[in-house]
């Protein structure tokens, strides 16, 4: 195939379009974001600041806890620790129970993956009530280990639909060989079955923290403290009650997406290939 | 795995039972059967259809929008041109940009006194007087599908361009042989080998948009003139601030519903497609 003349100036048209729409965005939030208050708020704003200032970036660095600012620092780190929390404990219920639809028969295992998958697409209004109510008898509102407890609740099913495809498609003559080497079932899923699939386990580890990190309807209603709150949360109420600073909103909102776009640019390849197969499956 | 059941299992039984009786607080505990009458006054009551049609219009149109952007995206994608890791970089970074962040963003450009697109425009002198972008409230539900659009067109893309590698040159040399166009053989050949990739985005897009609610809460509260509140914007209303509990979970099943039957429709669809082209 011979392209024509045309072919590559119109694909770098198109790649171009697609840099402004995508970057062009980002790059008002960004100027914003360094923007004086003063030139935000003119008419029309003033989007090239002759003065950037850093301000708003050290105050959510520094400022102490209860400030506005400062709690947006502490958001951050309770995003980290829920997220984290939350595919610590869902890879490894995941691994236990994929492992389980892969490779061992028992009757309704066609049945309970169901079951999952629509726990999975359940919209979470259908869930929040009673979860509130557990919540409020246990004495665990407002606390981050409620908010991991819930968000186990569809990064659980999530690590578990993908692995359990992942894990089907490891020929199984690996793990007979070592059975017969002497391993246990349980020794052989750790030692032959896990270092095989260990891009499976980056790709489903990380999809789940992401999709915890971007989750805001839960943390919404089970969290009313800065103490738990959580990033989206954080930034939602700021809108909120702030709503013209502009300025520290994409502040805040930069450094929050500062985690996930890391993520997703550094292991790309894990990324893609791990939202395909959850999607294919 | 118990626990797991126990953390979704349970509420949604809990859900179920809620939704057949009658509580106005959530740390009730004796409440009066009333077995379907939380479902007959939803079906009876006209904002909630007003809601359930605001609903099919942002899910039609951002799919749609989603699924054309996102199949000429992926086609972009997948074309050998140099620098086109900083394209696929491109997509993966506004995936993966926060929804909250995105919404948030769009809020603030698209505001109707400080917006930066009315300033920009001004700047360009494309605009000579500020507009609302969503000021009216048809126009809100469509300008919030876009920014949905925005936010997930690249998943769309990242799907459909997995599935796209997957098709070998030859089939396209075999065809650019017999004389077919770049448009034709686009048509012919990727579309309908991309057939269950499609099926598969229509599927997990349509459910997404059926749920959609942090971009309405952060852009417009439902508003202007409940010109945006979805279902799923409704049912949070009707049990966190009407505390009608039951309502809303009834709201809340009724969607579960929708998202059941489209999901088997869609299947349905895909399973007679394959079998009539193969």
């Amino acid at each position: 195939m011979r392209p024509s003349r045309f072919y590559r100036p119109a694909m770098y048209l198109c790649g171009a379009l697609l840099a402004v729409v995508v970057l062009g965005p980002f790059a008002l939030l960004l100027l914003a974001s360094v923007s004086p208050q003063a030139g935000l708020l003119g008419k029309p704003p003033d989007l090239w600041p002759d003065s950037p200032t850093l301000d708003r970036y050290a105050a959510i660095f520094t400022q102490a806890a209860g400030g506005v600012a400062g709690d947006f620092r502490v958001a951050l780190v309770n995003s980290l620790v829920v997220a984290g929390c939350s595919v610590a404990v869902s890879l490894v219920t995941g691994v236990l129970g994929a492992y389980a639809f892969a490779r061992l028969r028992f009757p309704g295992r066609r049945l309970v993956l169901f079951v999952f998958m629509l726990t999975y697409m359940m919209p979470p209004l259908a869930l929040v009530v009673p979860m509130y109510m557990t919540g409020a008898a246990l004495g665990l509102l407002d606390t981050r280990t409620s908010l991991v407890v819930v968000y186990c609740s569809f990064t659980t099913p999530f690590v578990l639909w993908l692995l359990s495809g992942y894990f089907r498609a490891l020929p199984a003559e690996l793990e007979e060989a070592a059975r017969i080497d002497g391993c246990g079932r349980v020794g052989a899923l750790i030692r032959v079955v896990l270092p095989v699939a260990r891009p499976g386990l980056i790709s489903a580890g990380l999809l789940a923290f992401l999709m915890a990190w971007d989750e805001f309807f839960y943390a919404l209603i089970f969290t009313s403290s800065p103490a738990s709150k959580t990033v989206p949360v954080a930034l939602a109420e700021f809108t909120g009650r702030y709503s013209l600073d502009f300025g520290l909103m994409a502040a805040g909102g930069l450094l929050a997406a500062v985690p996930p776009v890391l993520i997703a640019l550094i292991f790309q390849k894990h990324i893609t290939r791990g939202l395909a197969a959850g999607a294919v499956k | 795995m118990i626990v797991v059941f126990g953390v979704v299992l349970y509420p949604m039984g809990r859900t179920l039972v809620l939704s057949l009786v009658d509580a106005t607080s959530a740390l009730q505990t004796e409440f009066t059967f009333s077995g379907l009458s939380n479902y007959t006054a939803l079906l009876s009551n006209s904002e909630f259809w007003a809601t359930v049609w605001r609903t099919a219009v942002f899910t039609v149109f951002s799919t749609a929008v989603e699924l054309v952007v996102g199949l000429l995206l992926a086609q972009f994608l997948n074309q050998r041109i140099r620098g086109q890791w900083f394209f696929r970089s491109l997509v993966v970074l506004a995936w993966a940009l926060p929804t909250i962040v995105s919404a948030n963003m769009w809020r603030w450009i698209l505001h109707p006194e400080y917006g930066a697109l009315n300033g920009l425009l001004m700047h360009l002198g494309l605009l000579d007087s500020y507009k609302d972008w969503i000021g009216g409230p048809t126009q809100a539900l469509f300008v919030v599908a876009l920014v949905d659009a925005w936010k997930t067109t690249p998943l769309v893309a990242i799907l459909l361009l997995a599935s796209m590698q997957t098709i070998g040159d030859d089939v396209y040399e075999a065809a650019a042989m017999d004389g077919a166009g770049a448009v034709r053989r686009f048509l012919s050949i990727t579309i309908p080998m991309l057939k269950p990739a499609i099926a598969v985005v229509l599927v997990l897009r349509t459910i997404e948009a059926f749920k959609v609610f942090d971009i309405i809460y952060i852009m417009t509260r439902g508003g202007p003139d409940s010109g945006t509140t979805t279902i799923a914007f409704y049912t949070y209303l009707q049990a966190f601030s009407n505390q009608e509990f039951s309502l809303g979970s009834a709201a809340a099943y009724l969607t579960v519903l929708f998202i059941f039957v489209l999901s088997l429709v869609y299947l349905r669809m895909l399973r007679t497609d394959s079998g009539g082209t193969a």
